[in-house]
């Protein structure tokens, strides 16, 4: 057992990790990570991960290939269990938590490989995401008590109201796995929501649209925010959505944080141009 | 009127279907159209249908592969031959006495599922299958090791474990009955299974399977069976869902094997084996997974068939090993999953890479 968690969870959070640091000074920050990591037999995949999302922010996570991004994001929902260090949500330490308690406390997420539940339909499929909002059990499922009635009507005009955010109304009788690339990807943000998140993690959420979807992305991602008034935290490595959207941006490589700031310290940042274009150069 | 949905539609044509079914046979019996051999058969078709309906809930909508169904419908007809058995005195009505035995069946298959799905449905992988085959074959021997009588004291119950005791050591009074004599099985049942409660059975097997799928927590186990990662990251509780299916569909498969062991007047361990576990196995494969008027369908038809076509069961075995083997890769093999994935849902989601 971690004795010391419970200590933990009261430190006072270092102002340098915030990306933005002068949004909600008042308030928790939606996440707070101290020194995070995970070793793969030996390999450090992320080492001593730093960072504080304030609520209502946009940050982005960047970084080549292997770089430890999506580990990052497994770490967070807890699909791996840290090696090192405390993570905190809403104030809130998730040390032994599972995915699904996590997600409960209110961090959502997409898959950088998409998983939906492709036999089902988009309707199903949100509604899933609505699963912990819909009041009734096993018992009432089967007798079809009027609860069961009353509940899957509201869980249906929510499930529509959530699809309409993409306009994707029209889809809701289709089966997920036949969708179009792009519309799996947006049915993943809609089913996350529907979680009804503090803390939406998109993992490249732009990968494999084309640049006039990627644009309606962009201006979508910052209405999600608006409307709902959540921290998003994307992975992406389209530079103009990230430039484009986000208030903060962290860069990892080999497991590590190499910088973090505004968009425009990161684009001016030698050590950022140093990894990408030693990156580039190593490709070739 | 709002426009009814897919599912809804084949649900109804599936209780449909059932009920036309009922009622034709029902009138034909009364018109003595029907042989004997084909009536006697009437009671078997409805519980494999059940067996399959309820074992296609843990193959198919959760996505589990199950080797020893046979080993529920087990404990289901023999702790219901018990119950009604002792009751025979107790309760007049045979109707009332087959609905307690049921219930009774039900009930204890369910503890048995719960036993066996808390420890193992907790892991990653594969192990359902080995742990249920293992089930079904100790199952057996435990059953053969019970001697259980009943006399105006109440039920008495041996544990044969040495193979020492014999019904004598039941101690039973003045007008006491045997009902298990260890090895011998049950004898002597008075047999009580009609067509009728075969068939509100089946209906009440639909119901139950049919609407959990279509409910909130039906919706939580296909997304189990779709993508595991996903279904934790929308805060699903993996162990609770999986429990929830697989207990459900033992019980259902205890229920069916209570209106099984009391249409017969004896019964021995030995006949819920193997062979039967992959008999249910057969049906749900043919009639498609997770597809239940399928398994319906092809449960009557797998237990008609091999009366209209005798020379076929020379080849049964020969042809359960075959499907065997090919629900087998199917299940773990992703690029057959891949070609076969028009016709089978497909169970992904357990390997971690983001
Ligand atoms: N389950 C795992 N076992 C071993 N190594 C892993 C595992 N998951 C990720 N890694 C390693 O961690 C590193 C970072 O991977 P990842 O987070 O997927 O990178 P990216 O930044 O491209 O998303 C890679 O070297 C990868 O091989
Ligand atoms: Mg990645």
């Amino acid at each position: 057992m971690d004795r010391f968690a419970h200590k933990r969870g009261k430190l006072v959070p270092l102002p340098s990790d915030s990306l933005v640091p002068e949004r909600d000074l008042n308030s928790a920050p939606v996440l707070e990570t101290r020194h995070l990591g995970i070793e793969f037999g030996g390999l450090k995949a992320v080492d001593d991960f730093n960072l504080t999302i304030g609520k209502t922010e946009i940050a982005g996570l960047i970084g080549p290939n292997g770089a430890g991004k999506t580990t990052v994001f497994n770490l967070l929902t807890k699909v791996y269990q840290p090696t090192k260090g405390t993570i905190l949500i809403n104030g809130t330490d998730t040390h032994g938590m599972s995915t699904a308690h996590v997600n409960r406390i209110g961090v959502a997420r997409t898959f950088q490989n998409i998983r939906l539940f492709n036999n089902l339909t988009v309707e199903e499929n949100v509604k899933l995401g609505l699963h912990n909002h819909i009041k009734y059990g096993m018992a009432g499922g089967i007798l079809r008590l009027p609860n069961y009635w009353k509940q899957e009507k509201i869980a249906h005009d929510k499930a529509m109201e959530l699809l309409s955010i993409f306009d994707m109304e029209h889809l809701a009788n289709h089966k997920a796995g036949s969708l179009p690339y792009g519309a799996q990807r947006r049915l993943e943000i809609v089913r996350a929501l529907g979680t009804n998140p503090s803390l939406l993690l998109l993992d490249e959420p732009a990968a494999g649209m084309n640049p006039s979807e990627t644009v309606d992305l962009m201006e979508n991602i910052i209405k999600i925010r608006d409307t709902f008034q959540i921290a998003i935290m994307l992975i992406e490595h389209d530079m103009n959505l990230v430039m484009g959207i986000c208030e903060g941006i962290c860069v990892l490589n080999f497991g590590k944080v190499i910088a973090k700031g505004s968009p425009e310290d990161i684009q001016s940042n030698p050590v950022v141009i140093e990894a990408y274009l030693g990156k580039k150069k190593e490709g070739e | 009127m709002r426009k009814l949905k897919t599912t809804t539609k084949i649900d109804f044509a599936t209780y449909i279907g059932v009920i036309i079914a009922f009622v034709v046979i029902t009138v034909l019996m009364n018109g003595g159209m029907l042989t004997r051999s084909f009536s006697g058969m009437l009671v078997p078709i409805c519980c494999s249908i059940v067996m399959a309906v309820s074992l296609n809930l843990t193959v198919g909508i959760l996505g589990e592969l199950s080797l020893g169904h046979a080993g529920f419908v087990s404990v289901g007809a023999f702790s219901g031959v018990i119950a009604s058995q002792s009751l025979v005195n107790a309760v007049e009505s045979e109707p009332v006495r087959l609905l307690i035995a049921i219930v009774v069946g039900a009930i204890c298959a369910a503890i048995a599922g719960i036993l066996i799905g808390i420890p193992v449905l907790r892991l990653r992988g594969d192990y359902l299958a080995i742990v249920t085959l293992a089930f079904g074959e100790i199952i057996k021997d435990l059953i053969n090791c019970l001697i259980v009588g009943v006399d105006s004291k109440g039920l008495h119950v041996l544990f044969n474990a040495k193979g020492t005791l014999t019904v004598q050591d039941l101690n039973l009074k003045e007008g006491g009955s045997v009902i298990i004599k260890g090895a011998q099985g049950a004898t002597g049942i008075k047999t009580i299974s009609t067509f009728t409660a075969g068939f509100i059975l089946v209906m009440v097997a639909l119901i139950v399977v049919l609407n959990l799928t279509r409910s909130r927590s039906g919706r939580a186990i296909m997304a189990l069976r779709d993508n595991r990662i996903a279904a934790e990251s929308v805060g699903i509780n993996v162990t609770k869902y999986k429990l929830m299916a697989f207990v459900t569909s033992a019980a259902l498969a205890g229920a069916a094997g209570a209106l099984y062991g009391l249409n017969y007047s004896s019964l021995v361990s030995s006949t819920f084996n193997f062979n039967m576990s992959i008999e249910i196995l057969l049906m749900v494969v043919f009639g498609g997974l997770g597809n239940i008027w399928g398994s319906v369908i092809a449960a009557a038809a797998i237990k008609l068939l091999p009366e209209m076509l005798r020379a076929l069961a020379d080849y049964r075995m020969l042809i359960y090993a075959i499907i065997l083997i090919l629900v087998m890769i199917a299940i773990n093999n992703p690029t057959i999953k891949g070609l076969l994935g028009k016709i089978l849902p497909k169970k992904k989601g357990d390997e971690i890479d983001g």
